[in-house]
């Protein structure tokens, strides 16, 4: 098939970005939409033009670096990574429109590249447990009711990959912070830092210039792994709780 | 053993419900299910006056007269006036500062048409938060104050009520911004429960039912008035 990507070029942070045309021609169905990239690269380095640089490791959808919007939509077409997006979804003669993840937080460094780093910053505010490791505990000496166990693990499958905040009218990281939040203080290794947690991660979260949650939803809609919506909620009850508690305050 | 926990936050309390997102929220959340209720007062009170002119003046004179003999005449209007005004200006400002930081950290948009999932009404929360404050502006200078109003008198209510439906455009603008009420209400009331913290899957229902109703119930009620007047039911 014969497809037209329209993608946006950006040569560094501090210089102007625009979309631009590129025929791709021989693309087959069964190809990912990187490895389409890949192809249209060879083409550009073999034009002695400058290969589009874009996020990618795992290719399995599990690491959470690829991420662009296509035709609007993060991560396009399906709710999935876009490793994982074949160019079936596509017509023949399509155009295609490829962009970065667009959020003030999220500083284009180049092409589709973004600094994703302020969710680095957002996790080491809080997002684990300072609990010594050690031998493996026996299984069952510390009893997890199964539906906690379920949800956490639900939300601890979040990969970081930053399409709520792109999705998302406000550019909030709601979904990405509510996920590690309910993740942690649903277990009982996340309680003794429960309250301290949540403070400090919204705190973090803040801090990097992320917008607010107007509950659109729009999140979980793109979320590759379906973070729940009603985590946000989740993270809501678990800050007033721990603004009331007096075990959040304690210098 | 060197203790390796979590450090207390910078902001704790109070100063971090204030200085963060979710903090604002839910003062934005708290102030707005207020003046629903507020609201659904003012409406059932309204209604009164479908049984004559001496029926809605004497409940117009009673609202005077609340707190009586503990409070002097007008004195419970009062603080009743003033509590609210705090609570308009908390939730204004609060939703201002939150518009403003939300629309920092989306400042680009995106070339391509996004799908959006978002309802109308949750869409036109910033408009109809902007009309609705315009609205209680002229609103108060309208039936308080009695700017525009024809032949205004003082303590007459029900000849006021009458005399300014009886403008047309007077009736477009009010109906428009019942309207709008209702939209903000029913985005509003179940966003309020949600960034409180008291949704759960099994109330989900509950709570969008609850919010239908109040949204539409607030809006008709507002708006039979003025069509009652336009079609001379109250004259």
């Amino acid at each position: 098939m014969k497809i037209t990507v329209r993608v946006w070029r950006q040569p560094s942070p501090d210089e102007a970005g625009r979309m631009v045309d590129y025929p791709v021609d021989d693309v087959a169905e069964d190809m990912s939409f990187l490895e389409m990239l890949d192809v249209l690269n060879e083409q550009l380095i073999l034009d002695d033009e400058d290969p589009i640089s874009f996020d990618h490791d795992c290719r399995e959808g599990i690491c959470g670096s690829c991420g662009m919007v296509i035709n609007g939509q993060a991560h396009g077409p399906v709710k999935t990574t876009v490793c994982q997006l074949h160019m079936r979804e596509f017509r023949d003669g399509d155009t295609i429109e490829v962009e970065p993840w667009r959020a003030g937080p999220f500083k284009i460094l180049k092409d589709l590249v973004v600094d994703r780093s302020s969710f680095d910053r957002i996790i080491q505010a809080g997002g684990y447990v300072s609990v010594n490791t050690g031998a493996a505990p026996d299984a069952a000496s510390v009893s997890v009711p199964k539906a906690d166990a379920d949800l956490a693990f639900e939300n601890a499958t979040c990969i970081s990959c930053g399409a709520c905040v792109a999705a998302c009218p406000n550019g909030a990281a709601m979904l990405f912070t509510s996920a590690k939040v309910t993740h942690l203080n649903l277990l009982p290794q996340g309680q003794p830092e429960r309250e301290n947690r949540v403070l400090r991660m919204v705190q973090a979260m803040d801090d990097e210039g992320f917008g607010g949650c107007t509950n659109v939803g729009q999140c979980t809609q793109v979320c590759p792994k379906g973070i729940p919506f009603d985590s946000i909620m989740n993270m809501n009850r678990e800050y007033l709780r721990a603004v009331k508690s007096s075990r959040g305050n304690q210098g | 053993m060197a203790s390796i926990e979590l450090a207390p936050p910078r902001l704790t309390g109070m100063r971090a419900l204030w200085h963060s997102t979710i903090g604002k929220k839910a003062v934005v959340a708290a102030t707005g299910l207020v003046m629903v209720l507020w609201l659904l007062v003012h409406m059932l009170g309204n209604l009164k006056i479908f049984f004559g002119p001496t029926e809605f003046d004497a409940y117009a004179h009673f609202l005077r007269r609340i707190g009586e003999p503990v409070l002097k005449n007008s004195w419970f209007l009062w603080i009743q006036r003033a509590v609210l005004l705090v609570v308009l200006v908390a939730h204004i400002v609060a939703s201002a500062q939150l518009s403003i930081r939300d629309l920092r950290a989306r400042p680009t948009k995106y070339t391509g048409k996004q799908r959006f999932e978002a309802t109308v009404t949750t869409r036109y929360m910033r408009t109809g938060g902007i009309v609705l404050g315009l609205f209680i502006v002229w609103h108060l200078l309208n039936l308080s104050v009695g700017v525009a109003v024809p032949h205004y008198a003082q303590a007459r209510a029900y000849e006021n009520v009458a005399q300014d439906f009886s403008l047309w455009w007077m009736n477009v603008i009010y109906i428009a911004a019942m309207l709008f009420l209702g939209l903000h209400i029913h985005h509003g009331f179940e966003s309020a429960t949600r960034t409180l913290g008291y949704h759960r899957p099994t109330r989900a229902r509950a709570i969008k039912i609850t919010g239908d109703v109040l949204a539409v119930a607030i809006a008709a009620g507002f708006i039979v008035v003025p069509v009652a007047v336009m079609t001379g039911v109250v004259s």
